[in-house]
């Protein structure tokens, strides 16, 4: 298995769960156990698409219970003779072994993966900026020598780039700090939203410098935020930045 | 069956509430973060290569780095 593995350094760390909201995508070769026309491949890749149900493999990580997961798409990319090479989007969480499994049931031949590259992890894509750990430690050696930051700059996203893909909320100044103390977000210290958010939708929090302040869940919709003049409209759940970068211009409710 | 749209497929718009400047005194813009930040808050979009596992992988890059912490947003065996 090769592919996109966004790898967070230090304080960082604090936003991988983020990348666990929105997404991946896989290409895959499935070996048939028996040869099958291509027509029927297509027809079965076509009916997993959407939510489908799955049991965790045996040396899986999780609990091996029953649970849905979304697939977004599942396109044949090509075959030749037993294998089958296609292309998947679907939820963080998805085996794609386990999914090949199952699609050789479907087809009643059996199938296994062969093998498997992962292209996408939410907004991180294997043509946009991938390094391999050579070029990471050729970078790093030459910075040392050089002391070109730019060197590194070059390869290193900030961890906003992880947060792309979410719903965002742009705050106030004011408002920074007290959440980065873990408090809720209030209706005041919203500047501007994206559209369409609704209750419990995962979102980002901004500050207007574009710097994540928090990942939060909305309490009410982009419609009902722009209206609301007082109450929470967020509730934190993960505060990613360090508290002191900016003012505390909010008064404890004691 | 009914078609769901992957989170890269789904297109948003920013629409404003309130206006209001930001003190240039505080924080920075992500890109623009002095060096030590910077590769504090970074992520590195990685290749993985086959054969060690996503958590040797990650550890590689730490020591590369000379790092203290790093993490990858989900392990890549199957």
């Amino acid at each position: 298995m090769t592919g996109v593995l966004p790898t967070a350094l230090e304080e960082a760390t604090k936003v991988v769960q983020a990348l666990l909201l929105t997404g991946k995508e896989y290409v895959c070769v499935m070996r048939l156990h028996s040869q099958v026309s291509e027509d029927q491949i297509k027809a079965i890749l076509g009916e997993f698409h959407g939510t489908i149900y799955q049991r965790p493999p045996v040396r899986a990580s999780v609990k091996r219970r029953l649970r849905t997961r979304k697939i977004y798409y599942l396109d044949l990319l090509e075959t030749d003779g037993r294998n089958v090479l296609f292309k998947v989007g679907c939820e963080a969480g998805t085996y794609v072994r386990k999914l090949c499994y199952d699609l050789g049931e479907a087809l009643g031949c059996g199938a296994h993966m062969q093998e498997l590259r992962r292209t996408r992890v939410g907004p991180f894509v294997e043509d946009e900026g991938l390094v391999t750990l050579h070029d990471v430690s050729y970078m790093f050696a030459q910075w040392k020598e050089t002391s070109d930051e730019n060197l590194l700059r070059k390869f290193i996203y900030p961890m906003e780039k992880s947060l792309e893909l979410l719903p965002r909320i742009y705050i106030r100044d004011s408002a920074v700090d007290a959440l980065c103390h873990g408090a809720h977000l209030a209706a005041p210290g919203v500047l501007s939203l994206d559209t369409a958010i609704k209750p419990n939708d995962a979102v980002a929090v901004f500050t207007q410098k574009g710097e994540a302040v928090a990942l939060a869940k909305a309490l009410t919709s982009t419609q009902e935020i722009l209206r609301t003049a007082h109450g929470l409209v967020a509730k934190t759940l993960r505060v990613l930045m360090p508290r002191g970068i900016y003012p505390k211009m909010w008064r404890s409710g004691l | 069956m009914q078609k769901i749209k992957a989170p890269w497929e789904i297109q948003r718009r920013l629409v404003v509430k309130a206006e209001e400047e930001t003190n240039p005194r505080f924080g920075h813009k992500p890109y623009e973060r002095p060096f030590q930040d910077y590769i504090k808050f970074g992520i590195i979009n990685l290749d993985k290569p086959a054969g060690p596992s996503s958590h040797e992988v990650t550890a590689w890059v730490k020591r590369i780095l000379s790092l203290e912490r790093a993490g990858h947003g989900g392990t890549l065996e199957t």
